[in-house]
């Protein structure tokens, strides 16, 4: 394989992608097995299938279209408290599905401040409930990645070149040609994919603010031929069709992105000369403050929810916040041992064929990896005493497509700008990984981090099949209280779970930016 | 597979002596609601320990038909000695696995419908019923409802048990014209979640006029938060019931436990906890009676209730029927 000067061990990828092969398909083969029915897909099975992929589509492209603005305005203004700003605004993108959807609500909802505003001026109020109240929630959910993702890669071009670029005098548009063309090239087919991929698994909120049965995904099916009719091939199958969804889509649009490398800058912080003042700078203002708007009230009207019942938990939903700590550390840890060898292997090589294979990870049902590790597991030991680590273990499987899709541009470009010199001093192994790698990826590898703690401090997947009460975590125990009329101090466990996970972010997320070398 | 096997035995051997050295283990099955700290779990853990000189344990698992998924999934093998939260619709379906056996529990129920099922015994019941803030004229039945302009949040019968209820309500009052009924009622219906806490979420929000859940919903506002403005809409058609049960499992290793779990929960020590905690009826009635606030409820004249055993076949029949009137 001669396409990259650097000697990393394709091994450790090879054994990680293998692990996440084995993991999913092992799960999908114990459903299987067990199945005793037909495999038969019924009319309502396929329509599900159609609404899946169509609403998935829409998402990704309105995401993606609105953040690719977004990310410009943020990658070419300075401003005090941006940093913050940015990284406050991933927070939806981590918030339980029950508690987004009730932010949402609370703002365009029918009795929202939107439309009481409407309502204060003599307009009809509007309903979001429909295709159009489903691409909102997923918008909400994915345009704080989007724009993170798309950032990441805006700020990886070298300081040099714009100001290389001004010296040339190029105008705005000429730089956009130029030098972030480019970059978006590379980025937004990666987006498109990862969101796409999230929004086929999408079940609660398409259910919630879909209006009914029109909106049901192949998740809902699954989980109906799981717990109504624990028609195990139907759930076998469905599961399989997910997965060829989302592994076509993945495979697909790696194919599709083109290989831009960067050579490296010397890392200075990134000067914009192409935005000059006046009107863009209006418009970038504006941009920001649409988008922060957008993301945030919901996120307040949240917090202001939660605040009365916050002073009033029970003991035991700090016990389970103190799971829900534990499963996001491991989850973590779990990630990064599968996500680092995987990066390394992909960036080196010419293709990302490997990293479909993380995605199947997101595309993957968790009640169908639950299910099955749960047969898997329960001959040996009772599935409770695992059920913390099974969901640390598929938090962490989850968690691997965007952590493959954070870390792989980083991995490449510092391949491509010390690839050669490292191979000229023989670096290899471990050495290689510790002086030259991680150094080099570390913002990359905090903002992963942090994504994965915070997924997994909010996940409801696969605890609650495994769970007793000894081992809920947070947002388990939130649905408890919920169902136990408990909607005050379910808020205000809501409101702790963003404390958390976003308290998870931040740390790992600070922790890479601190030693990056450049903003 | 062999050494693998024997590895298993092994292990459930050394389990199964470390557990009988100590206090019998008895483990429940259960939703989640019932074990939280404001559900009945608490409540009747103590209450049963004291009696029964044993551990019991209660195992939280979803909602009532991720219960029977649950136990559908381990088999002959479950750890499980008693499974406690199925309903009527579930009942012949969890029958049909062969997991659960006979009890001899013998008491006078006070269920709104002759019970003498050979291997379930029902610890509470309630009506389905919609529930609104005072302030709107509720309707008097569905055709009303579908004829107002009132919005309603309902549950998705493939996720949710009360989602479920209200299929069989439907079929169980219009029978064959059920399906006119969902077709009017679609432009009511401003949204289906996939189970009750989100719909009753959704309602206590303002997103909705009403929600669907049970006649003894509004006794928590009454009682729990001294607020009156929450009412429950008796319909001329009767209410769908709810009646939740518990089994035994045939292959539980704590039979006498199980059969004394069972004994115990049509008591006082149990059935007093259930008004207040599960927000339902108990099954027996205690001897105090009811708690003040109960007396405020609505009582249907006519209880609906679909034979266990036709509910599998309804269910799907009334699943079709629901999909289709409101897909379109």
């Amino acid at each position: 394989m001669a396409a990259s000067p650097v000697q990393i061990s394709r091994l450790g990828g090879i054994g990680a992608a293998t692990l996440v092969v084995a993991l999913i398909a092992a799960a999908l083969g114990a459903v299987a097995w067990r199945a005793e029915g037909g495999y038969s897909l019924g009319p309502a099975d396929w329509a599900a299938v159609r609404f899946t992929l169509w609403q998935a589509f829409l998402s990704a492209l309105i995401s993606v279209a609105l953040a690719v603005p977004v990310a410009r305005a943020l990658a070419r203004r300075r401003f005090a408290g941006r940093s913050a700003l940015i990284a406050l605004l991933g927070a939806p993108f981590i918030l339980p599905v029950i508690v987004a959807v009730l932010g949402i609500l609370a703002v365009f909802g029918r009795g929202g401040w939107v439309n009481q505003l409407l309502g204060y001026w003599g307009f009809v109020p509007l309903s979001i409930y429909g295709l159009g109240g489903v691409l909102l929630a997923h918008v909400f959910f994915n345009l704080p990645l989007a724009t993170r993702l798309i950032l990441q890669g805006w700020q990886g071009i070298p300081a040099e070149r714009f100001r290389l670029a001004a010296q040339l005098g190029l105008t705005p548009r000429m730089v956009f040609r130029v030098l972030e063309w480019p970059v978006l090239l590379r980025v937004v087919p990666g987006a498109l994919a990862l969101i796409f991929v999230i929004c086929l698994a999408s079940f609660a909120v398409a259910l919630t603010l879909g209006g009914g049965p029109r909106a049901t995904t192949i998740e809902l099916a699954i989980y109906q031929a799981f717990l109504f009719d624990f028609d195990l091939g139907r759930a076998a199958m469905l599961s399989l069709m997910q997965l060829g969804m989302a592994g076509a889509a993945a495979v697909l649009a790696l194919w599709l992105v083109p290989q831009v490398s960067l050579t490296g800058g010397m890392g200075r912080m990134v000067r914009r000369w192409d935005a000059p003042t006046g009107v863009l700078r209006w418009v970038d203002a504006a941009l920001i403050a649409l988008a922060a708007a957008f993301l945030l009230v919901p996120l307040l009207s949240v917090v202001l929810s939660g605040l009365p019942g916050i002073t009033a938990l029970p003991a035991n939903v700090f016990r389970a916040a103190w799971s829900s700590v534990w499963v996001s550390c491991v989850s973590v840890c779990v990630l990064l041992a599968l996500a680092l060898p995987m990066a390394g292997w992909i960036g080196t090589s010419r293709r990302g064929g490997v990293e479909a294979a993380g995605l199947l990870g997101f595309a993957a049902s968790p009640l169908m990896i639950g299910t099955g590790w749960f047969i898997l597991i329960y001959p040996f030991a009772p599935p409770s005493a695992l059920a913390l680590p099974v969901t640390a273990l598929v938090n962490a499987l989850m968690a691997l497509p965007f952590a493959l899709r954070i870390l792989v541009p980083g991995v490449r470009d510092v391949v491509a700008a010390q690839g050669r010199l490292s191979a000229a001093l023989g670096l290899r192994g471990w050495r290689l990984w510790l002086w030259v790698i991680l150094p080099g990826v570390r913002p990359q590898v905090g903002f992963a981090a942090g994504l994965a703690a915070a997924l997994s401090m909010g996940d409801l997947g696969v605890i609650a099949l495994f769970a007793d009460q000894d081992h809920a975590t947070l947002p388990l125990q939130m649905y408890r209280l919920m169902g136990a009329y408990q909607m005050q101090a379910a808020a205000g466990a809501a409101l702790l779970l963003i404390i958390l996970a976003f308290g998870a972010f931040w740390i790992c997320d600070a922790w890479g930016r601190r030693g990056a070398i450049s903003e | 597979m062999k050494p693998i096997h024997l590895a298993a035995g092994v292990l459930a051997a050394t389990v199964a002596t470390t557990a009988q050295a100590e206090t019998p283990v008895l483990t429940v099955y259960t939703y989640d609601s019932f074990v939280s700290d404001w559900g009945p779990g608490p409540v009747i853990e103590k209450a049963f320990e004291e009696v029964c000189d044993c551990d019991l344990q209660f195992v939280g698992t979803g909602d009532g038909a991720a219960l029977l998924a649950r136990v559908k999934l381990e088999g002959a093998r479950s750890d499980a000695d008693v499974v406690l939260g199925l309903d009527t619709n579930l009942t012949a379906a969890a029958t049909a696995t062969g997991l659960f056996a006979p009890h001899s529990v013998d008491v006078a129920y006070d269920v709104p419908m002759e019970w003498s099922d050979p291997n379930f015994v029902p610890f509470d019941w309630g009506y389905f019923a919609f529930v609104y803030n005072d302030g709107i004229t509720p309707p008097k039945n569905f055709r009303e409802l579908a004829d107002s302009d009132l919005k309603i949040v309902i549950q998705d019968p493939r996720s949710s048990t009360p989602g479920l209820g209200l299929l069989m309500w439907v079929k169980a009052a219009y029978g064959d014209e059920a399906p006119a009924i969902w077709a009017d009622l679609a432009d009511n219906i401003v949204t289906v979640t996939k189970g009750w806490s989100e719909s009753y979420g959704l309602f206590l929000e303002g997103e909705a006029d009403m929600a669907l859940s049970y006649t003894t919903s509004p006794a928590y506002h009454l009682i729990a938060e001294e607020d009156a403005t929450k009412k429950a809409a008796p319909f001329s058609e009767g209410h769908y019931l709810q009646v939740e049960v518990a089994g035994k499992l045939a292959a539980s290793d704590q039979p006498e436990l199980a059969d004394k779990f069972l004994d115990f929960m049509v008591t006082d020590a149990f059935q007093s906890a259930i008004p207040t905690t599960n927000w339902m009826y108990p099954a027996v009635t205690p001897k105090d009676g009811l708690p003040e606030g109960f007396e405020t409820l609505i009582t249907p004249e006519t209880a609906l209730l679909v034979p266990s055993e036709d509910a599998p076949a309804l269910r799907d029949e009334a699943l079709q029927e629901w999909l289709q009137a409101l897909s379109k």
